[in-house]
């Protein structure tokens, strides 16, 4: 954050903040879906759409050179990857790397499942029921306790 | 001591699995993204250098020969950290160091050199950050080894220190061939 602000204060103001002019209102859509898509790698908890930097500020001019060019979501997408890695995605891809990430909350949830499972099974069965003689033992204790209450 | 039993052994297997995941977690510099550009070749460009504008040089023209492209910046703070390191290793002679001076101006990039020596062969000036994007630089100053070939083989982010260069750098410069990772 502090280095963000260092940044700021270092960079030209009028570098950022210039909002991007589309003459295709579809294109203006994209290019605002993009840039919430896509992670600042100078103040990294910014999307391109929210940081200031004038890193973010060269990554949304070229995001827009791209549409205007034709390219599609995804081409302009794999472009940024391509320079600056899987980590410019706010949502990583499925691939071997990242399974863990993706699958973990997963399996960590089905092992909760089998522990639940495993303790209620292990718990005591509930008590038989009495058979004759018990039967018998306990109608005359009852019945000695209502003679001597 | 009689023996723990499972039901508090487990959690605190466990708690202390976590606290050790945390702890390295917490050791990493978010900062330092690995580049998706290492033993890919280093990208097409066509730029002036500083002390000839108007004459773009091209990728090719520095292949043959193992370098050191170094990106830096007239208004980089770190950059004058790490420029002493340069500028003896430059003297010595024994790499060749290509310098790529990131969105900055002219007369800037060529005051500061001027200022504090200049240990580049050349110096490609590239303002509006073309290279530096195709190369995924988003923190001056970036330090890049790219072979013969013009394959990219390493990056550093931030200062050089002589550690870096000692550890990494030299032995990639040194030998032609890529190294195992």
């Amino acid at each position: 954050m502090l280095f963000c602000l260092l940044l700021l204060a270092g960079a030209p103001a009028s570098a950022s903040d210039a909002p991007a002019e589309f003459s295709n209102p579809a294109l203006a859509a994209r290019y605002d879906v993009l840039l919430g898509e896509l992670r600042c790698l100078v103040c990294q908890n910014q999307t391109l759409k929210d940081s200031h930097a004038e890193l973010a500020q060269d990554l949304r001019d070229e995001v827009k050179r791209l549409l205007e060019k034709g390219d599609s979501d995804a081409a302009i997408r794999d472009y940024l990857v391509a320079r600056y890695g899987d980590f410019v995605l706010y949502s990583p891809p499925l691939k071997e790397s990242t399974w863990l990430l993706w699958l973990g909350p997963f399996v960590l949830l089905a092992l909760a499942v089998m522990v639940v499972v495993m303790m209620s099974r292990r718990r005591a069965p509930p008590p038989a029921p009495l058979d004759d003689t018990e039967r018998a033992r306990l109608a005359q204790a009852l019945a000695e306790r209502r003679e001597h209450p | 001591m009689k023996k723990m039993p499972l039901r508090f052994g487990v959690p605190l297997l466990l708690f202390g699995a976590l606290v050790v995941f945390l702890a390295i977690g917490l050791q990493r510099d978010p900062r330092l993204v690995p580049s998706p550009l290492i033993g890919k070749p280093a990208p097409q460009f066509s730029l002036g250098t500083l002390s000839a504008p108007n004459k773009p040089m091209q990728r090719e023209d520095l292949l043959g020969q193992p370098y050191l492209l170094n990106v830096w910046a007239s208004w980089c703070a770190q950059c004058r950290e790490e420029h002493p390191l340069l500028v003896e290793l430059g003297k010595a002679g024994k790499v060749k160091l290509v310098g790529l001076n990131y969105h900055d101006e002219l007369e800037a990039g060529r005051e500061w050199l001027a200022q504090r020596g200049d240990p580049y062969g050349l110096t490609l000036f590239d303002p509006e950050g073309k290279l530096g994007l195709d190369l995924g630089v988003y923190g001056v100053p970036e330090t890049f080894v790219i072979d013969a070939k013009g394959v990219i083989r390493y990056k550093h982010i931030g200062p050089l220190s002589s550690e870096v260069l000692n550890r990494e750098i030299m032995p990639l410069l040194a030998s032609p061939e890529p190294r195992a990772q």
